[in-house]
């Protein structure tokens, strides 16, 4: 078994289609989907994001970090949020990502999750990451 | 499902698309088949049918717009072509393969759409036919091992060879088993149907208990070379959410998924890094999966909140919940697991009850209280021939300083145990005795 991260990506038109949906239908069809994640026994964990005009953003581009207000960069491919789902393949995960219900011109990248073990447990740092992930019940 | 490894990559790469929906489906798949044909081991089969021409289709012309879709009505065009040619024979059946061709369900439920972008299937009558699957699939006529093969290919959506991993046995054996099971629910006429009230608390017992044994092969391998088979032990856990999400008011679910939680979450530390077993004082405690442990809790919590008692499962989760709420063997609250064993042995008897109860009392009071009950229980002789009555004997005498007898336990404990780590475990105890 593997954790997989399905990170969504929206557009400027997929937000602003989001934003128009009744909430209640938004409500709905995405719950549907999420139960079914329940149900299959596989969802972990899941968020969304606030609507990115609402974000900010630091640019280290120049020799001090610069902060800026508003959605990130050409706001090309926004990310919306993401599930984590613990599966038994690659395919599976992709398998998942395809049922999203998501918006037309939105995109859904999937990535594995390594989990703490993959790291030498040796390390200071990650003993005490580790330390801290017991003390919380993270992941 | 077929999955015969190796050929060119695009039949691998089809094969692990296919596997990947059919794990994600297949309960849903043979539920609505059976439904609509009234014939269990015909949906599987056309279900099946289905998965061997994907394999084939989809590997030479790429995956389709819903492969959900394409499987369900590739399989419900096997089973019109079945019951069609059974009409030859009987027709009784060329009724029932029309009203299937016209898409119209036995049951008079609705057909199936082609629309790629809906779900082939009613929503709600699917929780019901998932239920009815597990229901059959575990159905009292059939043999034990024979529920386990069934649940985890139709209900689990796994394939033979990935069943016979499981449980180390020849992919031909499962195989055998499923078209025998198969078989048994034809010849006693099994009606693909949820169980009536009456019966339904004692079938529900049934389902936990194939999920139970399925859990307890992936944790504690009755054989072989290695410790746990995690993939196992994790398709249990799976199956049993599904199960709670479809039954969330049976409190003894709640308490079959808190007890595999709470066991998974030790799966890290319980093998070392040359694969040997680690006991549970020895454990790294650090390697428990606390979020693992987190979900168990939780579960073992909805359990107890029905308010109706504990039933065997949520008792044994009970007991793992104190090991993983404890910092350290000694830190363990032994007296309670005493009596979370004493009430165990109440409402669920057994040898080995008797055993844990015997080792919980050793670690609460000390060994002499406890070696007296293992030797009433060897005595009895209801576990002759397990290695767990030497294993816990040569302990309690290691303990109480009788060397020469415990190492002699020890070895007989080996000698009978068929796990080959968990042997070389009570061979180092043996040795180290001085």
């Amino acid at each position: 078994m593997a954790k997989y991260m399905l990170i969504l990506r929206g557009t400027d038109e997929s937000v602003a289609e989001m934003t128009e949906m009744p909430f209640e239908q938004m409500l709905e069809t995405m719950g549907r989907f999420n139960d079914e994640l329940i149900r299959a026994g596989v969802l972990v964990a899941a968020e969304g994001l606030e609507d990115p005009a609402q974000g900010v953003v630091v640019d280290f581009s120049g020799e001090t970090p610069v902060v800026t207000d508003g959605p990130y960069g050409e706001t090309k491919e926004l990310f919306g949020g993401f599930y984590i789902i613990d599966v038994a393949s690659k395919e599976e995960a992709v398998e998942w990502a395809r049922r999203i219900p998501a918006i037309t011109g939105s995109k859904c990248e999937i990535r594995r999750v390594p989990g703490i073990d993959e790291f030498p447990q040796d390390n200071e740092w990650i003993a005490r990451e580790r330390a801290w992930r017991e003390r919380t019940g993270q992941l | 499902m077929s999955s015969a490894a190796g050929g060119p990559p695009c039949t691998e790469s089809a094969r692990r698309a296919v596997e990947a929906v059919w794990r994600i489906e297949s309960a849903r798949i043979v539920g609505a088949l059976a439904r609509y044909t009234g014939d269990f081991a015909l949906a599987e089969d056309v279900a099946q049918e289905a998965v061997a021409e994907a394999l084939v289709t989809w590997s030479r012309a790429g995956a389709p717009e819903s492969p959900v879709g394409w499987l369900l009505a590739t399989a419900r065009r096997r089973a019109v072509d079945a019951f069609r040619r059974r009409s030859a024979l009987d027709e009784r059946y060329a009724a029932l393969a029309g009203r299937l061709a016209e898409g119209e369900a036995s049951s008079g439920a609705a057909a199936p759409p082609d629309r790629p972008d809906d779900p082939p299937w009613d929503p709600d009558r699917i929780d019901d036919d998932v239920l009815a699957l597990m229901f059959t699939a575990c159905h009292p006529v059939l043999a034990p091992e024979a529920r386990v093969a069934l649940t985890l290919r139709v209900v689990g959506g796994l394939s033979s060879e990935e069943i016979a991993r499981g449980f180390l046995v020849p992919v031909p054996t499962v195989q055998a088993r499923i078209t025998r099971a198969k078989k048994t629910i034809a010849a006693a006429k099994v009606p693909f149907e949820l169980p009536p009230a009456g019966e339904r608390r004692e079938r529900l017992g049934g389902v936990l208990s194939v999920l139970y044994v399925i859990f307890t092969e992936g944790s504690t391998a009755t054989s072989g070379d290695r410790l746990l088979r995690s993939d196992l032990a994790y398709e249990a856990v799976r199956l049993a959410r599904t199960l709670v999400a479809l039954l969330p008011d049976e409190p003894e679910t709640h308490g079959l998924l808190a007890l595999f939680e709470l066991t998974a979450a030790r799966f890290p530390a319980r093998v070392g890094p040359g694969g040997e077993a680690v006991l549970l004082e020895d454990q790294d405690r650090r390697l428990w999966d606390r979020s693992a442990i987190r979900r168990g809790l939780a579960a073992l919590g909805r359990a107890s909140a029905a308010g109706r008692g504990l039933g065997p499962y949520g008792l044994q989760a009970a007991i793992a919940a104190c090991h993983a709420s404890a910092t350290s063997v000694p830190e363990t609250d032994w007296e309670r697991i005493v009596l979370l064993y004493e009430a165990l042995g109440r409402v669920a008897p057994s040898p080995v009850v008797e055993l844990n109860r015997a080792v919980a009392v050793a670690m609460a009071d000390g060994p002499d209280r406890a070696l007296s009950m293992v030797d009433e229980l060897a005595v009895s002789g209801r576990l002759a021939g397990s290695h767990l009555l030497p294993g816990v004997r040569g302990e309690l005498l290691a303990r109480l300083g009788r060397v020469a007898e415990a190492r002699a336990e020890l070895e007989l404990a080996a000698r009978l145990c068929r796990n080959v780590r968990e042997r070389s475990v009570l061979l180092r105890r043996a040795a180290a005795l001085t």
